[in-house]
């Protein structure tokens, strides 16, 4: 395990701004923000006018890192505390998951929620609790990471 | 002018995961650790985004259509059957391996780290795995229909 610090103010604003970005998404193109379905949309396209603001977004989000460097001048911070095995596996099942669920922490858990979806209730509960439950398992009964 | 807005919109949410640390599996895996050393910021990033989005899409959605398509495209979908629960429960246990998830891992390639390259891979692998599932299992359904 590797240990992170409380940082209430920098999380109150990047979420600030993450909840701003998906109200730009909704009024420019009337679309919800999910990382999920934008991610699917643009590696299957169903036409080329919708894969290229598709393609804009990601290059938006993968750029996100660099405006950080620019601003305060350094990269942000990834510490995988995790196996090589459990990146993989985990990336499989969340590829699994938001399928089969329609939706992760930015499509269920801040666009659904914000409009009161009953789905993205149960879907956030449900994946909320079942996170918590496999780091409780990894760290304090198989003793890992 | 479209795209330019939209590719805006992307690196204000990518900004926003780098300031807010949710690029960082150790950050968002230690929110999880009720019992080992709890890290609540996860939780005070959601809930900004979450009421900041809430106060939002209020006043978007009283416009008549979105700046640059003819009508708003919110998701249809009211049935909360196994499919949502099961894809909601395999997504955490996942992310909970990981550390990673979608939202995350996209803004976080922009760092070059061969972790995120490695979950983004297996991310899309799985994608496309699931909906392979899903046409056998439809394809099914039809032929045992008729």
């Amino acid at each position: 395990m590797i240990e992170t610090t409380f940082t209430p103010v920098s999380a109150a604003l990047g979420g600030a701004m993450i909840g701003l970005s998906t109200v730009a998404l909704l009024a420019l193109r009337g679309n919800v923000f999910g990382a999920t379905g934008i991610l699917a949309g643009f590696l299957s396209p169903s036409s080329s006018s919708d894969w290229a603001w598709r393609a804009a977004l990601v290059a938006g989000l993968v750029s996100g890192p660099l405006a950080h460097f620019a601003l305060i001048g350094e990269m942000p911070a990834v510490e995988v505390p995790v196996a090589p095995w459990m990146v993989l596996v985990g990336g499989f099942l969340v590829g699994l998951g938001v399928t089969f669920g329609a939706g992760c922490t930015s499509g269920h858990g801040i666009c659904g929620l914000a409009r009161g979806a009953r789905r993205s209730i149960v879907a956030t509960a449900t994946f909320m609790t079942t996170t918590a439950l496999t780091v409780y398992a990894v760290r304090h009964i198989f003793g890992g990471v | 002018m479209q795209l330019f807005a939209i590719y805006f919109a992307g690196l204000i949410f990518g900004l926003g995961i780098s300031i807010s640390g949710m690029a960082n599996p150790a950050k968002t895996l230690n929110f999880f650790d009720i019992a080992g050393g709890w890290d609540a910021s996860l939780a005070v990033v959601m809930a900004t985004a979450l009421l900041v989005a809430a106060i939002g899409y209020r006043l978007v959605l009283r416009r008549p259509s979105p700046v640059f398509a003819p009508r708003f495209q919110l998701p249809t979908a009211r049935v909360i059957d196994s499919k949502l629960v099961l894809g909601a429960s395999l997504f955490g246990v996942g992310w909970g391996l990981s550390g990673f998830c979608p939202g995350a891992s996209l803004p976080a390639l922009g760092t070059g780290r061969i972790e995120v390259f490695a979950f983004t891979g297996a991310l899309v692998a799985g994608m496309f795995s699931a909906r392979w599932l899903m046409r056998i299992s439809a394809s099914r359904a039809a032929t045992a229909s008729a």
